[in-house]
């Protein structure tokens, strides 16, 4: 059994589904983030679980006990709300020490526990702030300690990075990632950013309108999207429409003037979608066999260049890093060249 | 270079620090004219003499003043007033607040609905408000009281008209949308998912409403019951039809000494203390509540 199991989870609000029968087993201590657009139903789980949702239909259970049965006050889950959610009219140290007192811990022990989890979100010198007198960041490490400090069996974090700004958000995503390998609660990220998900979690759960597309590791998850879906959401991709050609059966490159073909798996055969990411993609000489195109724009962004590249199967992404080597320039011709392993492949018509 | 910018900036400043005073020039010549000019006068109104065949005569004597402040028929109008408008500013706390959060919680027509309900009292001319609250209760054939006698709840009629009681609940009734917009002002600008946030950590219902939205609403609460204690000590209508010449409160006496005795200058004496008293009682609970909640919850 495993540690939190939910099972065949739906959620209907009125005609619309907002959570479509969705099954996760979650071990304990692990890190696992719901991504997935707005309105693909991952905040509705989180409430679900934390029990400010009732399920139209399914289960959730912890550590085998039926947590639907339990009353949102009892779960002892621990959430960061996306906006923070914090008392104002209490000090940090007080927001801290509020779940301490529901919980009827004695004084002292709340003070050191309070004195502890503030120490742990480097708050130490804050305690006495009130929250209107603190930035975000650490508004966010507030909400942070008061979900940690009762030694919650879940803690549930619904988008709590992205009202930070782009460097502090990068630097809280090392921090919570740490502070979570350190206390080692199994944790659950609600999040629409990728970056975020990825840099975070153990595994991955990419939803879409109410679904599971793909559960996985970060990076396996990337590498080998199982949808077209997760392909577009998780990272920039191209997709290229192409043939399967008669003879030694690889995939031809649909469209005007020559084209380059790839070995595929032998049981597809008619048209096929080519799925590329954009880092995968490199410059090769003009006349060895790789698609050819000439550059549209091409945009410096420091540590790499941002080309688009128009061929004949389309306008096609290209990210190289930024390795101090001169590279192509608007207008010139280029050929661009894969490895087939980078590239997956699925069957296929005009319309997909 | 940083010595020519000021100079540069100062004739530019001194422009723009000018506008705003000539903008507000109209609004401020307005305000004396029909607010302080009169006031003005009535406190000098209140230092002239006055008697039955000479009239009212321009002389600067403290015997009105000292009239109401030695003669005891004046204390008892002063601290029925008070007693009044502390009576109603707590009912209308205690009833107002849970009000403004049950409509706060409601849904979409509903709410509405509720909201036109509680502004009622305002859209209803005094009259018809009055009359109708004197048929619920007034005398012993008033609908309550006859309903509360045969059900044998009560044995005679509960006095309504020309009684305390009878001003209060009045004036409770129509004070009341005051207090509930203030704290719904303030709850609006509550977190909804502090409430959540609290359940979260393991607190009761009982625990959220007392612990964390009561004292983030305490301020809105508190700036209502400055509004209705104000227009509840210096309300005239409703004191004037329900409490009658037998029940006077400051404001009806004022009126009665200006407009029955014609005693001008006594009745300027008690407007000028009423404002005073309220000015004073204003401006102390306002200081209270900013020093109180100023720094946590600006």
């Amino acid at each position: 059994m495993p540690f939190l199991f939910l099972d065949r989870l739906t959620k209907h609000f009125g005609a619309h589904v907002a959570v479509d029968g969705l099954s996760l087993a979650v071990e304990q201590g692990e890190f696992v983030a719901l991504l997935g657009p707005s309105g693909c139903g991952k905040t509705t789980t989180l409430q679900m679980i934390a029990g400010f949702a009732a399920p139209t239909s399914g289960a959730i259970t912890l550590e085998g006990k039926d947590l639907l049965a339990v009353r949102p006050s009892q779960r002892g889950l621990g959430i960061v709300f996306q906006s923070y959610a914090l008392f104002p009219h209490m000090t940090a140290a007080e927001n801290v020490a509020f779940g301490l007192e529901m919980q009827g811990v004695g004084r002292d022990e709340r003070l050191k526990r309070v004195t502890e989890t503030l120490a742990l979100v480097g708050l130490s010198a804050f305690a006495e702030r009130y929250p209107r007198k603190m930035s975000g960041g650490q508004q966010q490490r507030v909400a942070l300690a008061r979900a940690l400090v009762i030694r919650p069996r879940i803690l549930l974090l619904d988008e709590p990075l992205s009202n930070l700004d782009a460097k502090l958000r990068e630097e809280m995503q090392i921090e919570l990632r740490q502070i979570q390998r350190t206390v080692g609660t199994t944790t659950i990220l609600v999040t629409h950013d990728q970056a975020e998900a990825m840099a975070l979690s153990d595994r991955i759960v990419v939803m879409n309108q109410g679904r599971v597309e793909q559960i996985g590791p970060p990076h396996e998850t990337y590498e080998r999207p199982a949808t077209p879906f997760v392909a577009s959401f998780l990272g920039k991709t191209n997709q290229l429409e192409a043939e399967i050609s008669g003879d030694g059966g690889g995939a031809v490159l649909r469209g005007e003037g020559p084209g380059a073909s790839w070995p595929v798996a032998p049981h597809f055969s008619g048209r096929v979608v080519l799925s590329v990411r954009p880092e995968k993609i490199g410059f090769g000489p003009a006349a060895d066999g790789g698609l050819p195109g000439t550059v549209r724009t091409r945009i410096f962004q420091g540590n790499h260049w941002l080309y688009q590249i128009d061929t004949a199967g389309g306008v096609v992404t290209v990210i190289r890093q930024n390795s101090g080597e001169s590279m192509p320039a608007e207008g010139e011709a280029v050929s661009l060249v894969w490895n087939a392993a980078d590239m997956s492949v699925r069957a296929g018509g005009a319309s997909a | 270079m940083s010595a020519a910018v000021p100079s540069r900036a100062g004739p530019d400043e001194g422009r723009a620090s000018l506008a705003p005073y000539l903008l507000s020039l109209p609004a401020f010549l307005l305000f004396v004219g029909i607010v302080f000019i009169p006031i003005v006068m009535t406190v000098l109104l209140s230092f002239h003499d006055w008697g039955q065949y000479k009239g009212i005569e321009p002389v600067f004597i403290l015997k009105n003043w000292r009239e109401v402040w030695s003669d005891g028929y004046f204390h008892e109008m002063f601290a029925r007033t008070f007693r009044i408008a502390v009576a109603v500013t707590l009912l209308s706390a205690a009833l107002g607040a849970p009000e403004a959060y049950i409509l706060n919680r409601m849904r979409s027509p509903w709410r509405g609905i509720f909201l036109l309900v509680i502004l009622g009292p305002l859209l209803i001319s005094v009259v018809a408000r009055t009359l109708g609250w004197a048929l619920l209760f007034g005398g012993n054939s008033g609908v309550v009281n006859k309903a509360l006698m045969s059900l044998g709840v009560i044995s005679g009629p509960i006095p309504f008209m020309f009684t305390e009681t009878g001003v209060i609940v009045a004036l409770t009734h129509v004070l009341m949308p005051y207090m509930v917009l203030s704290v719904w002002a303030a709850l609006q600008r509550l977190d909804p998912q502090v409430e959540n946030a609290a359940a979260s950590l393991g607190a009761s219902q009982l625990t959220i409403l007392r612990r964390i939205v009561l004292p983030q609403v305490t301020p809105g609460v508190l700036s209502g019951a400055i509004i209705v204690f104000a227009l509840a000590a210096s309300a005239f209508a409703t004191p004037a039809i329900i409490g009658g010449r037998r029940l006077k409160v400051a404001s009806t006496l004022a009126y009665d000494e200006f407009l029955n005795t014609l005693n001008w200058p006594l009745g300027a004496a008690v407007a000028t203390l009423l404002l005073i008293a309220l000015i004073v009682i204003i401006v102390g609970s306002n200081r209270l509540v900013e020093r109180r909640y100023g720094e946590k919850l600006r």
